[in-house]
């Protein structure tokens, strides 16, 4: 006879008998997804995981995730012009999240606290020549040095940094900054070799009995564009008014100057002439504001600090202490044409900023090298012509940015390492892009943007002291603390604590979570509900 | 929300969980070590909010009375798929009752539990709508009328899902049921008709009543422990959507539940005694039709040619409860987004 009370024949059993999974016709899957930051860093920063440590505080550890793929990140995030934040999903919420900002924080932050660089793998015996020290030559010489290659850097100017020292000023670039930055690299024991200009690429690689070279010399040569002028008219070029700005004499300039051109760089000659001591600094372009290639905070900042610019006119002519200036109108397909209306401008001097060419002298007895514009073509794995050399930021076709000659630094010093070995293949395949579509916004608290705090008007009219200053803690933490994390999980419980089946696991910090397909009824609410798009419903294979 | 800390958390106190606040802001959910008071195995269909909403505030509770918990359920589809004999989901002292009745034995086990002289054990009574709104209202406004030391939970799904989807007085205007066919010139439920059980639950003035979202979990585990907080009648009344009777996708019940109270068709408070102490803002206001557009009961409003008529005076019922209950925080002059 059972031992069961009255009317009672068997004994209680568990709901969990019953394996629910089998209803289901779709499984979840948890998925890291590509966010769009990344995906438009020209440096392939992961940003949205550098930014997870960030939010949590831990601001070495995202140091050092930032530092796995660009070794500049105080100078990044100064000068760097973030397509990152414009891809930012936040954008599309709010506003964009501010990573430059946040980057900043944390290269500030290593250099404050002295972070030493990730330790080189052991020595593989292979030589590698970097020619050129400008951001890129950085670049490749600490990935290459981490790769446990010997790396020698030459460099003609006196110090190193290329256009970092002798482009772009000091008021959105601190000297301090550039020589923290490139001492933490030579530290990992890179040779950066100053006054030591190449004048033969071919007889030094073999010289110096180099297995493969990096070259990036730049962009050096000022463009030259005839502009009649009457001898005693004082012209000067850009880059070396700029690089002069470093000397302990700068170059004088007098009160009224004409800036000729409408780049960066045009932008800060007029910024520097004006902190020289001119009372007008007119930038002279002959298009719109619109089709200006100049970065438009540049722009802006250049019109706060009452720099002038004349839309839509050229210079025709330069006398001794005026211009005769043309105005120019678009035609229909968008080009400026003369009008033969004539006004003058008064100048003491005329800067003339009108792009820079490379100077590819160095490489003519390298044989199978392709020069194309003026610029030297490279394969995808930034291999030239000329098999074990490999060249890249301003010298080759691409955009010209600090972070672009960054990751080409990268990707080059990856290529030579795999050529070095023998390898073959490119790198691992690119995960699906986290687009604002698979987010589950609700869940963001909102919050507006950090704004970073700028330096007076007055201040910035007279001297050379930084610009735009970094955030401090608090708000450095609470600008990381925007990113929505796009396409990768966050921890916030969501799926675990939403499941109707329980069929979600979690396993504690850090260890992300796990499906139990044996009660998952495949109802995809963890998916719908996932904030950030890290969980794909797929179809169950019957 | 009114859960959310000052200090700015990436999702606040949106999100279940959240690695960057303290662990006590967190929710019970989130707590790796949670009671599962319903575990897995039971046989709801995929997606269901009630299974969902019972976890939620069952280990809530459990949570504010160190699991010293005995739970009484009403017939309906939270007690057929949780315990098909011999079989439980319940990791709770759990009893199923009749469909009317579970007010009544609510009451008598807190009568018995004080009988023995046990004031640590509390007990819950949770039915469907059918069974607090409809069959089960004359013990329930028994047991408020007497103030038994009871919280009487109340799961929303707007219909007898159970027996195949019949109108309850719990059925909102125009939607379509088994019994409210979606036909002539008044098509789906009347306008109208039904009952406001939380407003009733108000007009008893016991010590405590709050609506609840399966979408807002925070708020809803708030309010379970305020009520666990108080002795005597309590009401909850927690929207728990249906997949099945309301014909919709399983992934969107938590995404409905959310746009029911975004949209103010189904407002947030709490009120003690007789008196409306807070309402939950809303954060991003959203249109009835973004609501009701993918449910299924409501497809024929949006045939050719749409019931606009029919859709404004849904939107009127929202708006309604929106100045009614201040819910963009106007009066309250927060402002809300
Ligand atoms: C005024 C100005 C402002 C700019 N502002 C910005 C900005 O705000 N943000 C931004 O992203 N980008 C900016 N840029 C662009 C950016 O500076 C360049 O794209 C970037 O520096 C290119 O890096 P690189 O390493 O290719 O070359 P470079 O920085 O030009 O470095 C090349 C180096 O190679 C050396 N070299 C050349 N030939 C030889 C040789 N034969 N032997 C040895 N060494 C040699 C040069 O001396 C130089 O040091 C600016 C540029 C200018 C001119
Ligand atoms: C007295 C009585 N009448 C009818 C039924 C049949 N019945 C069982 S569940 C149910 C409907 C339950 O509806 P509700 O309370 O809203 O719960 P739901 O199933 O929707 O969760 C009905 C009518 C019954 N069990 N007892
Ligand atoms: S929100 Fe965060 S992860 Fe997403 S794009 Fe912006 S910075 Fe990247
Ligand atoms: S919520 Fe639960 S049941 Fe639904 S798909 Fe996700 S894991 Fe499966
Ligand atoms: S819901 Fe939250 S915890 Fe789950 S995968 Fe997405 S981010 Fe991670
Ligand atoms: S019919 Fe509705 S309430 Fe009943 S189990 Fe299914 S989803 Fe849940
Ligand atoms: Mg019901």
């Amino acid at each position: 006879m059972s031992e069961h009370p009255f009317a009672i024949t068997l004994d209680a059993g568990s709901s969990r008998d019953n394996r629910t999974g089998s209803w289901r016709v779709e499984r979840p899957i948890y998925v890291d997804r590509m966010p769009p930051c990344n995906d438009a860093c020209p440096a392939g920063e992961n940003i949205q995981r550098w930014l997870y440590h960030a939010e949590a505080g831990a601001y070495e550890a995202a140091w050092r995730g930032l530092v796995e793929d660009n070794p500049l990140p105080a100078i990044c995030g100064r000068v760097c012009f973030h397509p990152c934040e414009a891809a930012c999903n936040r954008g599309k919420v709010d506003e964009a999240v501010g990573i430059r900002a946040v980057e900043r924080f944390l290269g500030d932050a290593a250099i404050a606290h002295g972070w030493r660089l990730p330790e080189r793998a052991p020595a593989t015996g292979r030589r590698v020549l970097v020619v050129g020290s400008g951001p890129s030559g950085l670049s490749a010489a600490y990935h290459l040095a981490r790769a446990g290659h010997e790396v020698v850097v030459r460099e003609a100017a006196p110090r190193p940094g290329g256009m970092l020292r002798y482009g772009i000023p000091k008021y959105r670039l601190p000297r301090e900054v550039i020589d923290a930055e490139i001492s933490a690299i030579e530290d990992l024991g890179v040779e950066i070799r100053c006054d030591a200009g190449v004048a033969d690429i071919a007889s030094a690689m073999a010289e110096g009995a180099f297995d493969a070279a990096y070259l990036v010399l730049g962009a050096q040569l000022s463009h030259r564009v005839q502009v009649p002028a009457a001898d005693s008219a004082r012209l000067l070029d850009a880059l070396a008014f700029l690089a002069g700005t470093e000397a302990a004499e700068p170059v004088a300039i007098g009160r009224r100057v004409v800036v000729y051109g409408g780049g960066d760089t045009a932008m800060d000659a007029a910024r520097s002439a004006k902190r020289l001591g001119a009372t007008d600094a007119v930038i002279v372009y002959r298009r719109n504001r619109r089709k200006m290639p100049a970065h438009a905070d540049l722009v802006e900042e250049a019109l706060a600090e009452g720099v002038t610019v004349r839309w839509m006119s050229t210079i025709s002519r330069v006398e001794k202490d005026k211009v005769l200036v043309e105005k120019m109108e678009l035609d229909s397909a968008g080009f400026p044409q003369p009008t033969g209306e004539f006004t003058n401008l008064d100048a003491d001097c005329v800067i003339l900023a009108l792009g820079q060419d490379a100077d590819l002298a160095p490489l003519a007895a390298l044989e199978g090298v392709e020069v194309r514009d003026g610029l030297v073509v490279v394969d995808a794995q930034m291999m030239t012509g000329h098999s074990g050399v490999f060249a890249g930021g301003d010298m080759v076709p691409a955009e010209r940015t600090v972070t672009v000659a960054v990751g080409h630094g990268k990707r080059a010093a990856r290529n030579i390492d795999r050529w070095l070995r023998g390898e073959t293949g490119g790198p691992p395949p690119r995960h699906e892009l986290a687009s604002i579509e698979t987010l589950n916004t609700w869940y963001y608290a909102d919050a507006g943007r950090t704004v970073q705090p700028e330096l007076e008007a007055q201040r910035r009219q007279t001297g050379f002291e930084e610009v735009v200053g970094g955030l401090d803690e608090p708000n450095a933490l609470f600008e990381a603390r925007r990113c929505l994390s796009c396409g990768n999980c966050f921890e916030c419980d969501n799926c675990y604590g939403v499941c109707p089946d329980n069929a979600v696991s979690k396993l504690g910090p850090g260890e992300r979570y796990v499906f139990d397909y044996d009660y998952c009824k495949g109802c995809g609410i963890c998916v719908a509900e996932c904030p950030c798009g890290a969980i794909v419903m797929v179809p169950e294979l019957i | 929300m009114t859960e959310q800390t000052s200090s700015y958390c990436q999702v606040g106190s949106f999100a279940v969980g959240n690695r960057l606040v303290d662990p006590h802001l967190r929710t019970v959910q989130s707590d790796r070590l949670r009671p599962n008071a319903l575990t897995s195995g039971h046989r709801a269909c995929q997606g269901c909010g009630e299974a969902l909403g019972a976890r939620f505030v069952l280990d809530a509770a459990m949570a504010a009375t160190d699991r010293q918990l005995i739970v009484v359920n009403a017939t309906g589809c939270l007690e057929v798929f949780s315990t098909p004999y011999p079989e439980t989901a319940w990791q709770v002292a759990w009893m199923h009752s009749l469909f009317g009745n579970t007010a009544a034995v609510a009451t008598g086990v807190a009568a018995a539990l004080k009988v023995r002289g046990d004031t640590a054990t509390r007990v819950i009574a949770q039915a469907g709508d059918g069974g607090t709104v409809d069959i089960g209202f004359g013990c329930l406004s028994g047991m408020f009328e007497r103030n038994d030391d009871v919280l009487f939970v109340c799961y929303d799904n707007q219909a007898y899902m159970n027996t195949g989807v019949q109108r309850s007085a719990s059925t909102p205007a125009a939607a379509r049921t088994a019994t409210t066919e979606a036909r002539g010139r008044e098509p789906g439920n009347a306008f109208g008709q039904g009952k406001n059980l939380p407003a009733l639950a108000v007009a008893h003035e016991i010590p405590y009543v709050a609506t609840a979202s399966v979408a807002y979990l925070h708020d809803l585990e708030a309010k379970v422990g305020r009520a666990m907080e108080l002795h005597g009648a309590r009401y909850l009344h927690v929207l728990v959507p249906c997949p099945l009777g309301w014909g919709a996708a399983s992934r969107d019940t938590i995404r409905l539940a959310r746009l029911a109270c975004e949209t103010g068709l189904f407002p947030l408070f709490e009120a003690a005694h007789g008196e409306i102490l807070s309402a939950t803002p809303i954060r991003h206001r959203e249109p009835v039709e973004a609501y009701l557009r993918p449910q299924r009961r409501f497809a024929h409003l949006f045939a050719d040619p749409p019931r606009t008529d029919d859709i404004a005076r849904i939107q009127a019922i929202a708006d309604r409860n929106i100045g009614r209950f201040d819910l963009l925080g106007e009066r309250a002059g927060k402002g809300s987004r």
